[in-house]
């Protein structure tokens, strides 16, 4: 019992320990230090495309590196490849388990990844002449929250299951788990140099990881719920989370701590997903209450709204050439802004 | 955590294992930080089309202006 008391003493202290070192380094915060940069314009778009064609509440989408395809998951049990320039529908690719809650577009455009409620994470090949399962990953004893592909033969993947796991899509196993959140993992990103991700999770943290080690290197507190959306900053010195507790908050990685807070008290809905523009200045978030709202990165004030579905966006995506931003909705339809 | 003490034990000796381990991280100050992440954005943000707008040519998105009418 001895060992148990010390070990909790132990913990405590190193917890005073970090709080007092994060609270040494913060001599300001982004919104003092970004007081005289010039508001951002107020940013107003339009919607340039309605992709109709689910039949039912879109959980994901995900776009490929050729800026013009977008892969969308809904609980029609469908994943849709969309050509975003004519709106047509490419491809679909009927899902073994309509329960999905993820899907992913690998790098190459060979392949797409969705899962969800299966605990699996399933790829297919889009290149065949018939689209095909290339594996089913199977290890997770939760629901698969989120998938991204590193390259043609490595998947990422965040779970209910509380971990996270790279898997090799050749033998179709676990090469690495990332094991320290005591709550499901909702969301993953990679970063901008593929050497790390972050994932946000039901315990409120935000967990930075090395991608070979499997080390959880750094640890983000600020939210009081569930962490639903996270992105690296572009540059990687930075990320971004939504959350249930109806806030964005930016956290930079190397001063390990919450630089700004993105929220407004007439706020009160969760946000469900977050895009970033290319240069990081704009933040797209998707909340429940129907809305996308676009804030200020640096100066933490709201610029915009993107008004338009009948019910909660579920997803928000930003091409890699920064040209638009997607949102998928409960409401079965994808919009493209810009 | 698990309500027995010897998996109680060994959870508590993972949690303060990487707790040492995130103690003792360098951090450097949010100024420093900010300002690098603010030049960042700003170095970028002419080549931001959502942020800059999109001229309706380079748009794909939108339709050039002249149509053709069948």
């Amino acid at each position: 019992m001895g060992e148990i008391e010390q070990m909790k003493k132990e913990a405590e202290a190193l917890k005073t320990q970090i709080e007092a070192a994060r609270k040494a380094v913060h001599d300001t915060d982004m919104a003092s230090a970004a007081s005289g940069v010039a508001p951002a314009p107020r940013v107003q778009l339009k919607t340039r495309r309605t992709l109709k064609g689910h039949l039912a509440k879109i959980y994901a989408m995900h776009w490929s590196t050729d800026n013009r395809l977008m892969v969308s998951a809904s609980q029609d049990g469908k994943l849709l490849i969309w050509d975003s320039h004519s709106g047509n529908k490419v491809n679909a690719v009927p899902l073994k388990s309509s329960w999905v809650m993820t899907c992913a577009y690998a790098p190459s455009g060979n392949l797409v990844a969705s899962g969800g409620l299966d605990n699996m994470c399933t790829v297919y090949n889009l290149k065949t002449p018939v689209i095909k399962t290339v594996k089913e990953l199977d290890a997770h004893t939760g629901y698969l929250s989120c998938a991204r592909f590193l390259s043609d033969t490595e998947v990422l993947t965040a779970s209910g299951d509380t971990t996270c796991a790279l898997w090799d899509l050749e033998t179709g196993k676990q090469k690495t788990v990332f094991l320290n959140h005591v709550g499901d993992c909702m969301c993953l990103s990679l970063s901008p140099d593929m050497n790390s991700f972050v994932s946000g999770a039901c315990d409120s943290l935000a967990k930075l990881w090395d991608i070979r080690d499997g080390q959880c290197k750094q640890t983000f507190l600020g939210h009081t719920s569930d962490i639903n959306a996270i992105s690296f900053y572009p540059g990687g010195n930075a990320i971004i989370t939504g959350s249930d507790d109806c806030t964005c908050k930016m956290y930079d990685l190397r001063a390990d701590q919450e630089v700004i807070s993105y929220q407004d008290a007439a706020l009160n809905s969760g946000v469900t997903s977050l895009a970033l523009s290319m240069s990081g200045r704009l933040i797209f978030a998707g909340y429940d209450d129907f809305n996308c709202n676009i804030w200020d990165s640096l100066k933490g004030e709201k610029v915009g709204v993107l008004s338009g579905h009948d019910n909660r966006v579920s997803c928000t995506g930003v091409p890699p050439d920064g040209m638009c931003v997607c949102t998928g909705s409960w409401d079965s339809f994808l919009k493209i802004w810009n | 955590m698990s309500s027995n003490s010897a998996g109680g034990l060994v959870s508590l000796q993972k949690s303060v294992k990487q707790l040492r381990f995130e103690a003792g991280i360098r951090r450097i100050k949010v100024s420093q930080a900010a300002a690098e992440l603010k030049a960042f954005c700003l170095q970028n943000a002419h080549k931001d089309p959502l942020l800059m707008g999109v001229p309706s040519s380079d748009n794909p998105f939108r339709p050039p202006k002249s149509c053709a009418l069948f």
